[in-house]
């Protein structure tokens, strides 16, 4: 492999995942911490008929008018979700499975037609990613990172991921102890005055962004474990906030690198001739790290706890 | 008060504050889906001492304190702190909720949940600087619980995390404080932590409202009680409320008589 098909074909998709993973794992936090991983679920399923719209509308798949549907369909699911409750009077969490599968299979139908009159949006790619189509075509080597021009034939699903990082992790880093207050106790973060609300719709936002933007990287099903899986994990395995965010981090990027690796050369090594599905198999990683947490976690972990025996862990009474 | 320096409007309003009840509710009514909760509830905070809200499951006691501090919306009513709505006042209410409104498996330090009682002092967007976390240790040890500072919440007991709450709330530096049921299942240590911050507070001159389930200890702890069920059934100083008659009326079934009348 030269540096050239490198950049051009594994460093576009890698770089792609990557930040994917690093948005998602670092945003899921809030849900997992929430007690609302059932969110992200909801939210990567609902945005789907809002992608396929904005899709249509624009003709192409160009990133505002696809975010713009996305973001609309989640403000829609969230009212919906709110009216079904609040008229159905059933339990929240049969409310959101009503919405969120029926706007899913929504986009389902929507996009079927889609991709039946179009070329550029089939359903695979919506639902299960198509890294290995994310190229750098005007890239010649690494020195292509630091020229204007090949920068500028980035591909857009890169540069898109790019920008929602820094407005993400500037936003984070600038609210953290406000982002910190109204997860652990809404309740207090508003009589200080700290609108614990706008805070949680402002997560939903993020995360729906998150969603949209990631879903060329890993599909729109397999978000979710990247939301889930990394948060889950730094959960088994630290009990400090700062710690808690920067480990969720570095699962999801291990979950990208070793399962791109894993996907791409890999099988090659054994003499194969085919790839596995690289945003399968970083599901599958960032599976597989929660299993070593669960296993092997120095204080939550199933060794820790049955067969060691360690320090009992007290779990007290939760809402 | 302590960071005078940067509240010096505050400081000139302090004489006014003393001669303004540091909490006056009126005609206060709140309904959660049409159902009513609190039903006109009018109720001004004595000058001294701390008061106990006494009531039945499902009087609307900690409703009463969330709908003061506009953590639940009202239908209808008015509330003031020293004369002003609360979001002019927020760095003088404090606020310690039931121990079960948060999820002790966060991962926090006890000093970190402390220290978040000074989210009030310190700006939007600004770390916790040293000063401030200085602060909640200071809070922490007026708990008895400095030596556990660097713990994570959930490996505390539940009497432990009533301390922390409580420490939290006076590391807020309030002027008015609302606990919703600070002796609920805790043990000895922490039942007599309670009720010497309480002392301190009272002896301060701050205003202390509770709400408090055990009728029998209410004339131990508290000097005034309010007595709820879905509507203020009386209030005034202990030794003359709290009687006989007053007990059967707040906790005689009055919910049903007054859904229908609704």
């Amino acid at each position: 492999m030269t540096w050239m098909e490198f950049m051009q074909v594994d460093f576009p998709a890698l770089a792609t995942a990557i930040l994917a993973a690093l948005i998602c794992g670092v945003l899921g936090n809030f849900l997992v911490l929430r007690r609302q991983s059932l969110m992200g679920d909801a939210i990567s399923h609902a945005v789907l008929p809002g992608i396929v719209v904005g899709f249509i509308v624009a003709g192409s798949r160009s990133t505002l008018p696809m975010m713009g549907g996305a973001v609309g369909a989640a403000v829609l699911a969230g009212v919906l979700i709110e009216l079904v409750r609040r008229f159905g009077q059933i339990e929240p969490g049969a409310a959101m499975g009503v919405v969120f599968t029926v706007m899913f299979a929504l986009g389902v139908v929507l996009l079927e037609q889609a991709a039946a009159h179009s070329v550029d949006l089939d359903a695979d790619c919506v639902l299960y990613g198509q890294l290995e189509d994310i190229l750098w075509f005007e890239a010649s080597g690494w020195w292509s990172l630091f020229d204007r021009e090949a920068l500028s034939g980035l591909p857009r699903e890169l540069t898109t991921l790019a920008v929602l990082a820094l407005v993400t992790f500037a936003l984070l880093g600038l609210f953290y102890k406000e982002i910190k207050i109204t997860t652990f106790d809404a309740g207090l973060a508003s009589a200080l005055g700290i609108p614990a609300q706008a805070f949680h719709y402002g997560l939903i936002l993020f995360v729906s962004l998150a969603a949209i933007a990631s879903f060329e990287a890993v599909g729109s099903i397999l978000v979710i474990a990247m939301l889930i899986c990394p948060a889950a994990t730094a959960r088994l395995i630290t009990d400090r906030y700062g710690a808690q965010l920067m480990l969720s981090g570095l699962f999801g990027v291990g979950s990208a690198v070793f399962g791109y690796v894993a996907a791409g050369f890999v099988p090659g090594w054994f003499g194969a001739d085919w790839a596995l599905s690289s945003s399968g198999m970083m599901a599958v990683v960032s599976g597989v790290f929660f299993g070593i947490a669960l296993v092997a976690g120095p204080r939550y972990g199933v060794l820790a706890t049955r067969v060691f025996r360690a320090a009992p862990v007290p779990r007290p009474e939760t809402i | 008060m302590a960071n005078s320096q940067s509240l010096a409007t505050e400081e000139i309003q302090v004489p006014a504050l003393a001669a303004l009840p540091a909490l006056s509710v009126r005609d206060l009514t709140v309904a959660y889906d049409r159902q009513p909760v609190l039903w006109s509830v009018d109720y001004v905070s004595p000058s001294s001492g701390l008061t106990a809200i006494v009531g039945p499951n499902g009087a609307g006691k900690s409703t009463f304190i969330k709908a003061c501090l506009d953590l639940v919306p009202r239908l209808s009513g008015e509330v003031r702190f020293f004369g002003e709505p609360l979001r002019k006042r927020r760095r003088q209410v404090g606020y310690v909720p039931q121990r079960s409104s948060v999820d002790w498996q966060f991962p926090v330090t006890v000093l970190e949940v402390v220290a978040m009682g000074r989210y009030g002092f310190i700006g939007w967007c600004l770390p916790v600087s040293r000063r401030h976390r200085n602060a909640a240790m200071e809070c922490l040890e007026k708990v008895g619980m400095a030596d556990l500072a660097g713990r994570q919440i959930g490996q505390l007991s539940g009497g432990q995390q009533q301390r922390v709450f409580l420490a939290r709330a006076l590391a807020q530096e309030a002027q008015i404080y609302f606990m919703d049921e600070p002796f609920a299942g805790v043990d000895a240590a922490t039942e007599r932590a309670v009720i010497d911050v309480l002392k301190s507070l009272d002896d301060e001159g701050k205003t202390v409202i509770c709400v408090h389930h055990d009728l029998q200890t209410v004339a131990d702890y508290f000097s005034s009680v309010l007595m709820l069920n879905l509507t203020k059934i009386a209030d005034g100083p202990v030794a003359t409320t709290l009687t006989q008659e007053n007990i059967a009326r707040t906790y005689r079934g009055r919910v049903h008589d007054l859904n229908l009348r609704a």
